[in-house]
């Protein structure tokens, strides 16, 4: 139980930071949206980084290396370094100038103004929207795997679990159901955005990141000592037939797999809750920071987590009837880490990674409801500042309902880590957009109505495919590779090239646009 | 550093992350870190170190610059 009493502990405290952060609320819109744009180097740091790091980095990872070996770390994490930090310097920098010289608060109030359309941000509200959600629903799915596992036992009367076919107790049984522990988590990330908006975000984040980090070397640490150190834990995965194949990533992955993976985290250029961040940024100095140590804080998070998932691999064995390789983690710490307050910890870190992106995301969409579809159509004046905090907190608690019940609908089918990619690939294959509208006075709004269409197509084909239709029997069920490469290959080539001809083809923009836009 | 240097570093960077000389490569590190997670470990600190190096030669001081002279929020 007393693992049990420090996760309701520290949600506790979530909900009083929420408070004091409603404390601090200057009462206006801007500050709901974009903290007044007073956020210095080492706040913004710990918000960019705890928003990119979610269940995804957490449970995703420790799951994916569980079932196809090292090779996670290179897809993602190293990649991720050197690509995030990129785009933070590159695009990041160049966004909050912009933001910050005309007052820009959501993406698509900017991109209606570089590309002279007010129908471009109608038509990228809804997409963006669409994106976003499968993001929340990795954290949210995430956060109720890992409870479950977690407080296994806790509760035999009251969330008992039919035993296996071979008569043993159900290792799940007694812990909180999926449904109960994602409601719970929404409703503590809910709670302290409704009532802190961004700024309660960046605290939490900021919190929860530096409890994420903390507490996973602890894990790392009681794990690796209950496995009888770093040594001999690695080296029973050598010895270890369902095991030792993850120690390198030959049979695991391919290499144009492997470098395709490249344009995936290009998705950040894209993701509305980070262009939200970025406007938070009291100076461009604040950047500098972020650029620098977000690869080695990448590294703290995902080493261990892919150590641990190898291990797994070789203390677990492979996945048994009714487990999810979700599970992993959760199942790791609750037989490896025998000291209830340390689980307790642990258990309090991972959520706190998994709801250091929800409250950014739902924060996003409402700023992004409020702005881009109530003030853009019934005008500035018809709403006061107050008014327009409340459409946002409304906006929220909607989609909250929504991913929650979506959440229950997929708990059993979606694997964590694909979900993920799939989102980003489309966030990604709008990059060539905000990279055009930055750096290519030539682009004209047909090239981006061009690109965000065929991004769209392009990913719901592909989606429909590798999620949705019927596979066949003995069909591959991982990853859908076209002609090797990550399906995101194909969506930014295609998305890129329509926005590059149909813009050649098309009138350029006017004179004083390009002035307004470009240094 | 230059922005052309800067991208040319960053293209290598791009090249030195396809290490398939590691990619059949089992061996432990240490004696507990499999070679291609050891690689890629050290590469993640080569990139906070090039960009430390971006942030100090290759700042984007007109765009910080422009930005300030802006009325914004």
């Amino acid at each position: 139980m007393t693992t049990f009493f420090i996760l309701v502990a520290y949600l506790a405290l979530l909900i009083g930071l929420g408070l004091v952060s409603n404390r601090f609320f200057r009462g206006t819109s801007a500050d709901f949206f974009v903290v007044s744009r007073s956020v210095g180097p080492f706040l913004l740091l710990m918000s960019i980084f705890g928003t990119t790091m979610t269940g995804f980095a957490i449970v995703g990872s420790t799951a994916k290396s569980y079932t196809s070996g090292i090779g996670v770390y290179g897809l993602m994490a190293s990649w991720s370094g050197l690509m995030h930090s990129a785009v933070f310097f590159a695009v990041g920098i160049k966004l909050w100038a912009i933001g910050k010289r005309h007052g820009y608060v959501t993406q698509c109030e900017f991109f209606r103004d570089r590309f002279e359309s007010p129908g471009l941000g109608y038509l990228l509200f809804p997409i963006l929207v669409l994106l976003v959600i499968p993001y929340l629903l990795v954290g949210v799915i995430a956060a109720g795997k890992f409870i479950q596992p977690t407080t296994a036992g806790l509760f035999p009367a009251a969330f008992p679990m039919p035993s296996l076919a071979n008569g043993d107790p159900h290792p799940l049984s007694g812990g909180i159901p999926p449904w109960l522990g994602s409601g719970v988590i929404c409703l503590i990330v809910l709670f302290y955005v409704f009532f802190g908006g961004l700024r309660g975000a960046v605290w939490a984040n900021t919190f929860q990141t530096m409890v994420f980090m903390i507490t996973g070397v602890i894990a790392f640490y009681m794990i690796s000592k209950s496995l009888g150190g770093l040594k001999a834990a690695s080296e029973s995965v050598a010895a270890s037939d369902f095991g030792s194949a993850r120690l390198s990533r030959e049979g695991m992955m391919g290499k144009l797999e492997f470098l395709s993976y490249a344009l995936v985290p290009l998705s950040v250029g894209m993701f509305p809750h980070l262009f939200q961040h970025w406007l938070t940024a009291k100076s461009a100095r604040s950047f500098k920071l972020t650029v620098v140590a977000h690869p080695v804080f990448i590294m703290i998070v995902w080493l261990p987590c892919v150590l641990i998932g190898i291990w797994a691999s070789a203390y677990l064995g492979p996945p048994g009837e009714g487990q999810s390789p979700n599970s992993v983690l959760g199942r790791m710490v609750g037989q490896l880490v025998h000291s209830p307050v340390l689980s307790g910890l642990v258990g309090a870190g991972v959520l706190a990674a998994i709801m250091s992106s929800l409250d950014s995301q739902f924060m996003c969409l409402g700023t992004m409801f409020t702005n881009d579809i109530m003030v853009r159509r019934f005008g500035a004046k018809r709403f006061t500042d107050s008014q327009k905090i409340w459409i946002a907190r409304g906006f929220i608690l909607g989609v909250v309902g929504v991913t929650y019940l979506l959440s229950l609908a997929l708990m059993n089918s979606a694997h964590v880590f694909d979900l993920g990619v799939w989102c980003f690939s489309g966030f990604a294959g709008l990059f060539p957009l905000v990279v055009a509208a930055l750096y290519w006075k030539r682009t004209t709004a047909a090239g981006a109505y061009a690109c965000v269409v065929s991004t769209a197509v392009v990913w719901c084909l592909l989606f429909y495919r590798d999620i949705i239709a019927p596979k066949s029997a003995g069909a591959a069920s991982d990853e859908t590779l076209i002609f090797g490469l990550m399906p995101v290959a194909i969506i930014l080539a295609v998305s890129a090239a329509s926005l590059v001809s149909v813009s050649l083809l098309t009138k350029k923009p006017a004179d004083e646009t390009i002035r307004k836009f470009f240094v | 550093m230059s922005a052309k240097v800067a991208i040319a570093v960053f293209v290598l960077l791009v090249v030195l992350h396809h290490d398939t000389w590691n990619w059949d490569n089992r061996s432990l590190w240490l004696g507990f870190i499999p070679a291609g997670l050891g690689y890629h470990a050290f590469y993640s600190m080569v990139c906070a170190g090039f960009w430390a190096l971006v942030n100090r030669f290759a700042w984007p001081h007109r765009t910080e610059a422009w930005a300030e002279g802006g009325e914004g929020v």
